[in-house]
């Protein structure tokens, strides 16, 4: 490497830069890369492969950490079990961003009013603040349950029985709809006009409408929002940690608590990395066929 | 007739849409406005009623949330914290993902094009796979527990959240090329070009750059955990957490005041920059 190379006798380096300039404002993007994201990538699957402890260092390399993953009862289940709450979470969330966005986009007063109402649980809602919040609403005497009693109704033990705790902790996520609303919003905004005029006249009933002109023309959006909240919900952390610490009988036990318990509890960081890699793949795998699927169902209209 | 009935129709459709918008937004901010309520109550009211109001206001919580914890650390010297390493983080981004958008957006250089596919598979790369990897690195370094928050701030310098690059890409797309051309041809070069004219064609994408950085900071709550060891360096999340593990079920109008208060200048920062949140969070989606 020619480190010394200076303006005045133009080195090797210094004619590279010269010539690419570009790539010197991108230099401390890629410093950053290579030493925090790259090598703890690649070191991390290779913790992965050994039965490395934070304090007691390796003694062997083996298959061993993702044959216990697969035989794991706890661990299958906690994998389970954020399968579910994906899916209870990705779909709730984006249905109702939609349909809300579509309502502020007939002409609606005080659309910005509406809006911003809908848009402060995002904001605020991944602070510690807001799940406990969460937790004072969801209750056994909590705001909710005082409220079903009013109707009379039986109070439900929303964070204590297993069959409801999910649930709960799905529902913080979805009424963070907003910023997945702002962005339908968007694109509902960008769908134009003379297309449902000429529907109208053509006889297309509403709902016709909405599946032959607004879906089709929104799809890039909806992608661009089905990808990066499966990402989110396959990392759900604080929601479950902070609120039911995974209970009850580990019906929130999300994959990413179990990794936490397991590296910075146990110290258990191989094992760790190995749930972490398991994780990976399966958000990769989705992904995958999430943009490979995009050519069947994906309308970008600069294509054709 | 027919007319008739279709305006009636309309009505009442317009009418849905209002009952629909306000019963949505009441369940919204009502959980909200009603934690509010929460902290002037006496322990024993908040969960017996519904309301947020109280007939008999009492300070009691907001004294209580004051208190020390442990004798080391309090609310406010926690908040304080916090914002020891949000602004500097947020400075450091604001420069840093600059210089990268302007590389990747104004030139072509070898491996560009790799690069920036790199850039972007970083977003989709869960930070959860990158936690107990990035824990040891930073613990070789000896970062672990540092006075100034170094595992929280200095990846920052490096452009270490990628989404803002893309953010400030996406917005240079919008900014015509012939104005750097024009400030080339005036003497400028490449950094004075940035500084002098780009940046402030890109201010409104700074802003919501900034404010975005500033809540994820504040809200992060995984980083002080695995980083903040201390009591005394306790940023505001993990102050919040521990006060409502410290008395679970008794005194529920401190730990809600607690949490209030650690989210008032956030509050603060979104209703004065609303607009900018909205605008920047639909000029960062996808465009095509």
């Amino acid at each position: 490497m020619n480190n010394v190379s200076n303006r005045r006798s133009p080195g090797k380096l210094y004619m590279f830069f010269r010539h690419n300039l570009g790539f010197l404002f991108i230099l401390v993007w890629l410093i950053g890369f290579l030493v925090f994201r790259l090598y703890p990538f690649i070191s991390s699957l290779i913790y992965s492969f050994s039965d490395f402890h934070l304090f007691n260092g390796t003694t062997e390399y083996g298959l061993m950490n993702y044959k216990e993953i697969f035989e794991d009862d706890k661990i299958m289940k906690s994998l389970s079990v954020t399968f579910k709450y994906t899916f209870i979470t990705v779909p709730l969330k984006l249905a109702f961003a939609l349909f809300i966005a579509m309502i502020l986009n007939y002409k609606v007063k005080g659309v910005n009013l509406f809006r911003t109402a809908y848009y402060i649980p995002s904001i605020l809602g991944g602070s510690v603040a807001i799940a406990v919040l969460w937790k004072a609403l969801f209750r056994d005497d909590g705001l909710i349950n005082s409220m079903l009693r009013i109707f009379g109704l039986e109070g439900i033990n929303w964070l204590s029985d297993p069959k409801y705790a999910l649930f709960i902790i799905s529902l913080l996520r979805v009424w963070q709809f907003g910023s997945a609303m702002v962005l339908f919003l968007a694109a509902l905004k960008g769908v134009p006009a003379d297309l449902y005029e000429a529907a109208t006249i053509d006889g297309a009933s509403k709902p016709r409408q909405f599946f032959s002109i607004t879906l089709p023309l929104i799809t890039p959006v909806v992608f661009y929002n089905l990808v990066t909240q499966l990402c989110q919900a396959f990392q759900e952390f604080n929601g479950p940690y902070i609120i039911t610490q995974g209970g009850p009988r580990n019906a929130t036990t999300l994959f990413s608590l179990l990794i936490y318990k397991r590296a910075f509890q146990m110290n258990e960081m191989g094992m760790a990395s190995a749930m972490a890699w398991v994780l990976f793949t399966i958000v990769t795998i989705l992904s995958i066929i999430a943009f490979i699927s995009q050519k069947y169902w994906v309308y970008y209209g600069d294509e054709k | 007739m027919q007319i008739k009935s279709y305006k009636k129709a309309q009505q009442v459709a317009s009418f849905l849409k209002y009952v629909i918008l306000i019963a949505v937004g009441f369940v919204m901010v009502y959980p909200l406005i009603w934690m509010i309520g929460a902290t002037f109550k006496t322990n024993n009211e908040i969960f017996s009623s519904i309301s947020p109001f109280t007939t008999k206001p009492t300070f009691d919580g907001y004294k209580a949330a004051m208190n020390d914890y442990g004798g080391k650390i309090n609310l406010l010297s926690a908040m304080l914290n916090t914002y020891k390493y949000v602004l500097p983080k947020v400075f450091f981004t604001l420069i840093s993902a600059t210089l990268t958008a302007y590389g990747f957006g104004r030139f072509n250089f070898k491996g560009r094009n790799i690069l920036f596919a790199v850039l972007m598979a970083t977003l989709f790369l869960p930070q959860v796979v990158m936690n107990v990897p990035q824990f040891i690195l930073y613990n070789k370094f000896g970062w672990v527990d540092s006075p100034v928050y170094l595992p929280l701030i200095l990846p920052s310098l490096f452009a270490f959240d990628t989404y803002f690059v893309f953010m400030l890409v996406q917005f240079l797309r919008g900014i015509p090329r012939e104005l750097d051309e024009a400030a080339t041809i005036d003497g400028c070069n490449a950094l004075q070009t940035l500084v002098l004219v780009i940046c402030p064609m890109l201010k409104p994408a700074l802003v919501s750059c900034a404010l975005f950085q500033f809540m994820w900071s504040s809200n992060d709550f995984m980083g002080p955990l695995l980083y903040v060891t201390t009591p005394e360096r306790y940023p505001a999340t993990i102050f919040v957490k521990l006060s409502m593990d410290a008395d679970t079920g008794f005194e529920w109008n401190r730990v809600l005041a607690v949490s209030l208060i650690s989210i008032i200048p956030s509050l603060v920062v979104f209703f004065c920059a609303q607009k900018n949140f909205v605008d920047g969070i639909s000029a960062g989606s996808v465009k095509g």
